[in-house]
């Protein structure tokens, strides 16, 4: 039982070590080879030890909260890190092409990957984070990694969307940081489990709590925050966008739950809960119709993940709120978990595969979807796939997410939410339906070719998002390892 | 009682400065202000006994920052950038209203904390003697929260490379920032060759004295920055190329090397665990490693991205 009790600090430290070296002597296909599979090693390592003895928890330094900070990692964790790590181990595979080092060495092809490797060691410093300071440091670093990728192409108008999103993610930070000084001004304390035990009606606790979860939901993309996502991802290089888009508001979404069923279950008042509800509602609308409405491919995609985050919040009103734990909570809460994941698969891919067919293009207008099907069948195909999951079609991991929530919706008498489930799964399959179309339509003028091999990897994680949907029991009970009571119980 | 009057006034003034800075039209007046407002607020931390923090916040938050905003508002000026036009008397009232609503609120908040809580002062007094040093602030920094110190002298490197990749890509492989010109004899120049001496030893020592009284390697650092900063406007010295091996290895060399100390640490302990009987000089050699990176990289970006070729 030794080796898994390291995996917590393994997972940050291996690619925080890979981004030094990355820096220094940037051989980008050693490091990937080397990194990538002793990740995936770790992360076995983890799951392995949270199967069997329950969530691993490490004092850092040997020093317990409140002197110290505890690194948990219970079954939410581990899948927020197993999810990172397969979909960051694919996307630097496929860009080991796209950002060469060759004899000279260029900005881009040196500056990706450190800046990918300190994202990943960033994301996995949030998901195994229980001190809501180190949240804050460990989210910081995950802004301005984001924020240097989003930067990378180095055009004007990239850099203008890196600075809209810097102003957006510091607004959120600085609104984090303040309830979070709040919070230990009135606790003396800032470590999740200790939190939790605590009462939470005081006054400095409610303004915190709400100048966090405003901060937060700036970072994560929320409607009326949305406005800085669909640049900032559609202007990144693919790889790049794969992984802002799939896993970045993740993080901040993370937080959020954590915040929420962790620290304080009892601080959430109906009316906050239904407004988080009612912005997620919103955004799914609201992204899908302004999706339907582009033209330019990765544009597209962007703007479906402003509407598919949406879906995230509405286990607030589903699954939120109450002491005492309600039949459909732990239902709702793994939907919303269940649909973090497959749509961080999903939309890692369709961005990968949207970055191939831009590549064989050479732009990005709908046009670089014609033909496809024939020119490029694998990556077509990886397009379909995860487009079943974005539309929450069975048996996609997308489908039993919504499913959970539908029936959570239901049991809880919440029929509108339910309504907003089916409306955004109508509006996927309209914005979905006009690219995937093109690709059956005739191709006209020349068109390039990505390798095989390279056009393989973003179908291998749509099919992930598939999978997830197919064996949903074995993930479903793993979640649960290590939850608070607030959501034990089970629809039956 | 003149303690009180001073805090009166002092607290008076930062409001008043930072108004200034966020009402200001010109851009060059607001950074000025916000230069000020930086410098009142360490006085400030000083008057609430919290040396360190004030210490931080007048060579950063002050110093540092300015330099920095006062670079960028040149920059624009060489561009040509238009200060865009301050928005509407209707968006502006909102904006306000908003504020207000956001301060009154945290006011609130802040009045029904208990004003005697003290956090935790006294664990922190408790295990100080097993931290291995004697400067509290230290013992949270470098052992008690050392995993918070590790990610946030990581996020500086994130800013370096975030900073570099803005160069224009056929400058790659060049110098940073532009070269400087010094007129031979002039201020510059002479005390370009006599401060640095001096501000060395500063800098050094204020490392140094970190482990039982304020200082550190962040403060420390940021001096030792001033004073390289101040060579090279000299015209004294020239920044490497940002392609430069040994360059690399100094801006990675601080958070590697904690990074090994942690690791190493899952072997005695647990990761990050500080033995003890080593913890001090443990902490000297993370902190000696640190200042260099941290002094390195804050020049580094005081310089800004490469803006001319290799040679």
């Amino acid at each position: 039982m030794i080796l898994p009790a390291l995996a917590p600090a393994l997972s940050v430290a291996v690619p925080l070590a890979a981004a030094f070296l990355a820096v220094v002597a940037p051989r980008p296909r050693l490091l990937v080879g080397v990194t990538v599979p002793a990740m995936l090693a770790v992360m076995a390592l983890a799951v392995l030890g949270v199967r069997q003895g329950g969530p691993l928890v490490l004092a850092v330094g040997g020093w317990e909260p409140p002197l110290g900070i505890a690194l948990v990692a219970d079954g939410l964790s581990t899948a927020f890190l197993v999810a990172t790590a397969l979909t960051i181990g694919t996307v630097l595979v496929v860009a080991l092409p796209q950002f060469p080092i060759r004899q000279n060495e260029t900005r881009a092809g040196w500056a990706f990957w450190p800046l990918a490797f300190l994202l990943w060691a960033a994301l996995n410093a949030v998901f195994l984070s229980g001190d809501l300071f180190n949240i804050y440091v460990a989210i910081e670093f995950v802004t301005l990694a984001t924020l240097a990728l989003v930067a990378l192409e180095g055009k004007a108008k990239q850099v203008e969307a890196a600075m809209r999103y810097a102003m957006f993610a510091l607004f959120g930070s600085l609104a984090y940081l303040l309830g979070v000084a709040l919070l230990y001004a009135a606790h003396g304390t800032l470590d999740i489990g200790l939190l939790a035990q605590l009462p939470a009606q005081d006054t400095a606790s409610l303004v915190a709590a709400g100048l966090i979860t405003a901060g937060l939901a700036a970072k994560t993309a929320l409607f009326p925050f949305h406005a800085w996502l669909p640049p900032a991802h559609a202007g990144a290089p693919a790889p790049a966008s794969a992984m802002l888009s799939a896993l970045v508001p993740k993080a901040s979404f993370y937080v959020l739950l954590r915040f929420w069923f962790d620290a304080m279950p009892e601080a959430a008042g109906a009316i906050a809960l239904q407004l988080l509800g009612a912005l997620g509602a919103t955004a799914i609308v609201y992204g899908s119709i302004l999706a339907v409405r582009q033209n330019r491919l990765k544009q597209l995609v962007a703007y479906s993940t402003v509407a598919q985050i949406g879906y995230l919040f509405l286990v607030f009103p589903l699954a939120g709120g109450s002491a005492e734990p309600q039949p459909w909570t732990a239902g709702a809460w793994t939907g919303s978990v269940f649909h973090a994941v497959s749509h961080a698969f999903a939309k890692a891919a369709m961005f990968l595969a949207v970055g191939h067919a831009v590549l064989a293009a050479g732009h990005d207008r709908m046009s670089a979807m014609d033909g496809l099907t024939r020119r490029m069948p694998m990556t077509a195909f990886a397009l379909g796939v995860s487009a079943v999951t974005l539309m929450g079609l069975p048996p996609s991991g997308g489908f039993t997410a919504k499913f959970l929530l539908l029936t959570a919706a239901f049991a809880s008498g919440q029929v509108l939410w339910a309504a907003i489930i089916v409306l955004g799964g109508v509006l996927a399959a309209a914005y979905l339906f006009r690219p995937l179309a093109r690709a059956f339509l005739p191709d006209r003028g020349r068109y390039g070719t990505v390798p095989r091999a390279q056009q393989a990897l973003p179908l291998a994680l749509a099919m992930l998002s598939v999978v997830l949907g197919i064996v949903s029991a074995a993930p479903y009970d793993f979640l649960q390892t290590g939850r608070p009571a607030a959501a034990e119980e089970g629809l039956e | 009682m003149t303690g009180a009057i001073f805090d009166i006034v002092l607290c008076l003034l930062i409001l008043a400065v930072a108004l200034a800075a966020i009402l200001g039209r010109d851009l060059f007046g607001s950074v000025v202000f916000f230069i000020v407002y930086g410098l009142l607020v360490a006085l400030a931390w000083t008057r609430l006994g919290a040396v360190d923090v004030a210490l931080a916040e007048a060579a950063i938050g002050a110093g540092l920052t300015g330099v920095l905003l006062v670079g960028a508002v040149a920059r624009l000026r060489r561009g040509g950038v238009v200060e865009p036009t301050p928005p509407r008397p209707l968006a502006r009232g909102a904006q306000m209203g908003i504020c207000v609503l956001a301060a009154g609120l945290v006011g609130a908040a802040i009045a029904g904390l208990d004003p005697d809580a003290a956090g935790l002062t006294a664990t922190v007094a408790q295990n100080l003697e097993a931290s291995g040093v004697g400067n509290p602030v230290t013992a949270v920094l470098l052992n008690f929260r050392g995993y918070d110190t590790l990610l946030e002298t990581v996020v500086l490197l994130v800013v370096l490379i975030g900073v570099w990749s803005l160069a224009e890509d056929r400058y790659w492989g060049g110098r940073p920032g532009l070269r400087q010109h010094a007129k031979p004899g002039g201020v510059l120049a002479t005390y370009g060759r006599f401060l640095p001496p001096l501000g060395l030893l500063a800098g050094v020592y204020v490392v140094w004295a970190g482990t039982d009284q304020p200082g550190g390697a962040f403060q420390g650092g940021t001096i030792l920055a001033a004073v390289w900063l101040l060579v090279a406007m000299a015209g004294l010295v020239d920044a490497p190329p940002v392609t430069a091996r040994r360059l690399r290895l100094t801006i990675v060399a601080g958070p590697a090397l904690f990074l090994a100390v942690a690791v190493a640490g899952i072997f005695m302990g647990g990761f990050l665990h500080l033995p003890p009987e080593h913890a001090k000089q443990l902490i000297q050699t993370i902190e000696a490693g640190l200042a260099l990176s941290i002094a390195a990289t804050l020049a580094l970006l005081v310089a800004g991205p490469p803006q001319r070729g290799a040679r």
